[in-house]
């Protein structure tokens, strides 16, 4: 059985060795240039140094600070008033259309506007990627709500539910695999969010190091940056997934009964 | 479309008819009409219907499809209100038997079968107990902790069964419960449930279009036509307790009544068959 497994976990990074073996030969012989595309083993060089110096690590938190803030900041209220619209009519008809009009605009066109209302340190960072997460989890959270099997409903009414607990007991339970969707969604918004806000104005996080990185033609850290936003990327999904297994317990089975 | 009579629907009426109940009715539904939709697209599903649900019987709503038989389920269960005639609910507690997607996926088994204890507000540790002994009666006691879509479609249908049961109602209405299931898996739980009921006397209201599913389990059969939907004629089963399959085939009567039965309604089952509905 090991003797599989580890077979499997070969035929996994294999394709990832490669790349960069070739790319680390193509290097050497000269084919590409090494200044622009510098080569794995000067930048796994970079990588360790910067790891060592603490810079890499100080710059992650400072990142992940601002993706965790924003977050929270934009599920909490979103999943609420995702869960008012989906429950009333009445506040559908007055905010809907409100939420309908601002949820196309791509939230970066609205930083230089939040740069304006929140300077341009924190504030308006942990405002972007808040304003990424309310509108995603309000609209799938909403329509979690909306879309609830109407069998959901009479079972509730049979059994004496009443309206509130119809809410709290079936309802949102109910619509916590759409909410989890509104959530992974927030949360790889946040990681696009934030690289581009540090681009932009920053003194510090991933994305202004790889801002001045570029600004310093240092190829080498660019690339260091880029690891590392795929490392927190693919960390933070693994982190989200174990979220969605201890609240959504039933899913796992349910996805395997269903064959997917 | 107006029905008539047919020759072999007389020659065995001496065999359906009906006795005289003494038990006091549990419910009662009085000339009810429903129509479904308004203007020209109107449809009556139910026309001007009379029925009595006695305490302790097991009564079944037999017809084709398109008869009204699942509104006059839902009517009872106060899930729509009739355009006009009044249904009467003597009881407290009425409980529907859903199909196997009634039960909430994020619910384990033995909390979809307390969920009706927990909606009236009882503890915890009592509502536990309760939904466990239901389980244990239609023997998925060791499935308690497993999720509705880690169960086969048999037993869901005996945990949305024990979840009707635990609640205790007064009166409990069984939708084609069996519908989706294969045949075997159906003949188990047929007889699991006149064990269940032999051991529980309960009031059941069963929406069957199997005759013979019909006759194994009702001791009163209300056999309904369609376009629109009324009750043809009441029926009083002869068979008694402890009843089962095997032994009903082997029957005269049982056959003869389930031919007579099917004479009565394969007029209209074949009406609609040629218009393709």
């Amino acid at each position: 059985m090991w003797k599989v497994r580890a077979t499997h976990v070969v035929l996994r990074i294999l394709p990832l060795v490669a790349i960069l073996v070739v790319w680390e030969l193509l290097s050497r012989l000269g084919i590409i240039d090494w200044r622009f595309f510098s080569r794995p083993s000067e930048i796994a060089n970079v990588f360790i140094g910067m790891i060592m110096s603490g810079e890499l690590l100080k710059n992650v938190l400072i990142s992940l600070r601002r993706i965790f803030l924003g977050f929270a900041l934009g599920v909490i209220p979103g999943i609420i008033i995702g869960a008012i619209l989906g429950f009333s009519r009445l506040a559908d008809m007055l905010v809907g259309p409100l939420v309908a009009v601002v949820f196309p605009i791509p939230k970066l066109a609205i930083l230089p506007l939040l740069m304006i209302s929140f300077g341009v340190g924190e504030g308006s960072k942990i405002a972007l990627i808040a304003l990424g997460a309310v509108f995603l989890t309000l609209y799938n959270t909403a329509s979690g709500v909306r879309n609830l099997p109407p069998l959901y409903r009479e079972v509730g009414q049979s059994f004496g539910a009443s309206r509130l607990q119809y809410i709290t007991a079936i309802a949102l339970p109910g619509a916590l695999p759409h909410i989890m969707t509104g959530l992974k969604l927030s949360l790889q918004t946040a990681l696009l969010l934030i690289v581009a806000a540090e681009f932009v104005g920053a003194k510090d996080g991933v994305g202004q190091l790889i801002w001045t990185a570029w600004e310093i033609f240092d190829v080498r850290r660019m690339f260091v940056g880029l690891v590392t936003l795929s490392l927190i990327g693919y960390l933070l999904s693994i982190a989200i997934d174990k979220i969605e297994d201890v609240l959504l317990p039933w899913r796992a089975s349910e996805l395997a009964a269903a064959g997917k | 479309m107006s029905v008539t009579l047919r020759q072999s629907d007389v020659v065995h009426a001496d065999l359906l008819v009906a006795r005289s109940n003494e038990s006091p009715p549990l419910a009662k539904v009085h000339d009810i009409s429903v129509v479904f939709g308004k203007g020209a697209g109107a449809v009556t599903v139910l026309s001007h219907i009379n029925l009595e649900v006695r305490k302790g019987e097991f009564l079944v709503l037999l017809g084709p499809s398109g008869c009204g038989k699942s509104t006059l389920l839902r009517l009872l269960s106060g899930h729509i209100a009739p355009a006009s005639g009044s249904v009467m609910f003597g009881g407290q507690r009425c409980n529907m038997v859903f199909q196997e997607h009634g039960l909430y996926p994020w619910m384990s088994i033995v909390d979809n079968v307390a969920f009706g204890l927990r909606m009236r507000g009882i503890a915890k540790n009592e509502r536990r107990a309760r939904a466990l002994q239901e389980l244990r009666a239609v023997g998925l006691e060791e499935f308690a902790a497993r999720y509705p879509s880690q169960l086969s479609g048999g037993m869901k249908q005996r945990a949305n069964i024990a979840r009707a049961f635990a609640n205790d109602p007064d009166l409990i209405l069984m939708d084609e419960p069996y519908a989706a299931l294969d045949v075997q898996t159906r003949r188990l739980m047929q007889e699991q449930l006149l064990e269940l009921l032999s051991r529980d006397n309960r009031t059941v209201v069963f929406v069957t279009h199997s005759i013979e599913e019909a006759l194994l389990l009702g001791d009163r059969i209300v056999v309904m036509a369609a376009r629109p939907g009324r009750i043809r004629r009441e029926i009083n089963v002869p068979f008694g307790a402890n009843r089962d399959l095997h032994t009903l085939r082997r029957q005269a009567e049982f056959n003869e009544m389930a031919e007579a039965i099917w004479e009565m309604i394969s007029a209209e089952v074949k009406e609609s068959f040629r218009k393709g509905v």
